[in-house]
């Protein structure tokens, strides 16, 4: 392969060898306006066919969550399958994946853009809705599985008429301002970042309808100098109020177990243990979901190769955090010398649920080491497979900490074995409708990919770049 | 912009906000005032099978509380005197009066007066009436001025706050032994309501008592 060289001032420079340029953001050499086009015209143009039946079956699921969360109130907890001794069933398992999967969204927007991760931006928007969507369905199960459903505004501090605070030295508190405090800055981060979208979505909208709802969301942006320099110095603030959060909201999770003084549970390790589960899980998620959508909606120059090997690299670096996290858990379970302990941990690999464990364990450690290899990362169908088993495993890895821990419990008098019931089954079914609605509703009215930030990562914003720089008649 | 947002729109966020604070202020000002017991509760003053005034047999004829309700000092609960109890002195006193008719009956044939329950604590709360009354909480704190009611009538909450204002700070309600089932009886002044209840409070060990498992067992 020859390279390519000149001579400059005497010196001689040569072109980098093949493997060694990187691969430009956006794909294709498309310009500018080809992308506005692009993530603009995905809601402009007439529904795609897929779109409704997607929506549709989304919808009933959805109705089929409110259903049973309706049959769970008027009759009881009785109808999910909790009973002595385990009484955190799905309902808790479900609460921690969900919340998990919003971790990535965060991550992405937050921590990559501190990192200055230029890549992010193809996929932030996209990832934002997914933590957003991803949380309203986490904070049902907390609120639902408290049995008297009407009682639980006790969780917030109001003054009320039993003159009493709620328990403020509990985990399940810290829950609640974690998460309400975490949804809150999400929403807001992914809003902030809409606006300039809004704006051109609303500059672009035909109907006097789309001009005045995109007109109304996007608060008067004209793009000028001064609403660019507040927009900017706005979202480092956010980015650097959300920061902690991506830390903190899933290591207060933990906290309702690690807090606890049950073998399994009382852990030191489990916060940091949990978030790297978390932006592992998420990161599956944002595969899951992006890998259909940059076909189905023609972003493959956005959403390119490079952007699908880059995470599943941050997959597998997570997935083996998560690997190393289970061998410390059972090496301190024999390190320690605590029978208890010692005894848990035999129980989850070799006890009544010794298949959750195992599933946990291939789903989440092994599985994901086929992302050394570039060949599996380029293959999409492989990818996506990849990327739905990490979610399986993260739901599994809630599953045995929440249940394994629980069904043995110190004598052999509380022992048990806990099946969830067709109720537990069908709540959990029905939040991907809610997830779903969401999303694709989100799909089919807002801009699916950051515009505005990606023009600032294509090659021709550079301006020393062939087709870059504001050159006089330059087309933007 | 002006060819998408009509004029009158620019007063919008000023009416937004305005109407968010109104309902507000209306919306916690509703739950403060309706949601609560002591709306809920106080004033509630059933129609009794009998005809009964505790003003004509306290204030008047002089009874004691202990004449009728004769388990308080010594059961957790406070009981309906039985209509025999009452035929001790009706079967002289108005002795032939309609009013009368029901409690005769009820005497004669053992057949209980459907008697209108007023004051109910909830089946999760657990509360005993005679280690209230013999620490010094009259019956007058949790029922008001029984002595002056022709129908009985729900004075006082019941709820929550209205328990543990007492039991986070019981100087302020205890008093002597003798005056417990004096429901007219006051302290001289609030300085010497404290300083006797703080005294009996010592004398006596009374506990905060402001647990959960207090009440809630």
């Amino acid at each position: 392969m020859a390279r390519a060289s000149k001579t400059v001032n005497g010196v001689q420079l040569t072109a980098p060898p093949q493997e060694l340029v990187r691969e430009p953001l956006v794909a294709n050499q498309r310009g500018l306006g080809w992308l506005s086009d692009a993530v603009a015209g995905i809601s402009e143009r007439p529904t795609p066919k897929w779109w409704w039946p997607a929506f549709l079956t989304s919808l009933g699921l959805m109705t089929v969550c409110f259903a049973m969360i309706a049959y769970l109130m008027s009759t009881g907890v009785g109808v999910w399958g909790l009973g002595h001794p385990v009484m955190w069933g799905w309902a808790i398992v479900n609460f921690v994946w969900w919340i998990g999967i919003g971790h990535a969204g965060t991550l992405i927007s937050a921590i990559l853009f501190l990192l200055r991760q230029r890549w992010r931006t193809a996929v932030n928007r996209a990832a934002e809705a997914m933590t957003i969507f991803a949380v309203m369905c986490a904070g049902i199960f907390p609120v639902i599985h408290v049995g008297r459903i009407w009682f639980a505004w006790w969780l917030f501090p109001i003054p009320n008429a039993n003159s009493i605070w709620p328990q403020f030295r509990s985990p399940l508190m810290w829950d609640v301002f974690a998460v309400s405090t975490y949804f809150t800055v999400s929403l807001l981060f992914w809003y902030m970042g809409l606006i300039p979208d809004l704006a051109v979505m609303r500059d672009r909208a035909k109907t006097k309808l789309k001009k005045f709802a995109y007109g109304l969301f996007s608060l008067g942006w004209l793009g000028a100098n001064r609403h660019w320099s507040n927009y900017e110095k706005a979202y480092l603030l956010l980015a650097g109020l959300s920061t902690p959060l991506v830390l903190s909201v899933h290591s207060i999770v933990s906290l309702d177990f690690s807090v606890s003084q049950l073998p399994g549970w009382h852990t030191t390790i489990f916060p940091p243990y949990f978030v790297a589960g978390a932006v592992f899980s998420g990161f599956g998620m944002v595969l899951t979901l992006l890998i259909p959508l940059r076909k189905m909606c023609g972003l493959e120059d956005v959403i390119t190769m490079r952007h699908i090997e880059l995470m599943c690299k941050v997959t597998l670096a997570t997935g083996t955090i998560v690997g190393y996290a289970y061998g410390m858990e059972v090496f301190i379970a024999w390190y320690s010398g605590n029978p208890y302990e010692q005894f848990a941990f035999w129980n989850r690999a070799f006890g009544p649920y010794w298949w959750s464990y195992w599933i946990m364990l291939s789903c989440n450690v092994f599985i994901p080491q086929l992302f050394w290899f570039k060949k599996v990362r380029r293959n999409l169908a492989v990818v996506w497979v990849m990327s739905i088993l990490v979610n399986v495993g993260m739901w599994f890895e809630r599953f045995v900490i929440v249940v394994t821990s629980l069904n043995r419990d110190f004598l052999p008098a509380n022992w048990g074995y806990y099946v969830p019931t067709w109720v537990d089954i069908l709540t959990y079914v029905g939040t991907f409708g809610l997830f779903f609605t969401f999303f694709l509703l989100f799909l089919r009215f807002l801009p699916i990919v950051a515009i505005a930030e990606v023009k600032g990562v294509i090659p021709q914003a550079d301006p020393h770049h062939p087709l870059g720089g504001a050159k006089p008649g330059a087309h933007h | 912009m002006s060819d998408i947002f009509p004029k009158w729109t620019n007063r919008l966020p000023a009416l937004v906000l305005a109407g968010v604070a109104v309902m507000g202020t209306a919306g916690v000002a509703g739950a403060w005032y309706y949601f609560t017991p002591k709306y809920t509760r106080v004033g509630y003053q059933p129609i009794q099978p009998v005809n009964f005034s505790h003003n004509i047999h306290v204030d008047q004829v002089g009874l004691d509380c202990r004449y009728c309700h004769n388990g308080v000092e010594k059961s957790w609960y406070s009981n309906i005197p039985s209509s025999t109890l009452c035929m001790n002195c009706h079967s002289q006193v108005l002795k032939d009066d309609p009013r009368l008719a029901l409690v005769a009956e009820s005497a004669t044939t053992g057949k209980p007066i459907p008697w209108v329950q007023v004051h109910k604590v909830p089946d999760y709360v657990y509360f005993n009436h005679s280690v209230h009354v013999n620490r010094g909480i009259s019956c007058v704190h949790c029922h008001g001025q029984i002595n002056q009611m022709d129908e009985v009538r729900h004075a006082q909450p019941l709820s929550m706050t209205f328990c543990l204002e007492c039991h986070r700070d019981p100087a302020q309600k205890i008093r002597g032994l003798e005056h417990v089932f004096d429901l007219n009886w006051q302290a001289p002044s609030p300085t010497a309501q404290i300083d006797e209840g703080q005294r009996l409070v010592e004398e006596w060990n009374v506990q905060k008592l402001d647990n959960c498992s207090t009440c809630h067992r």
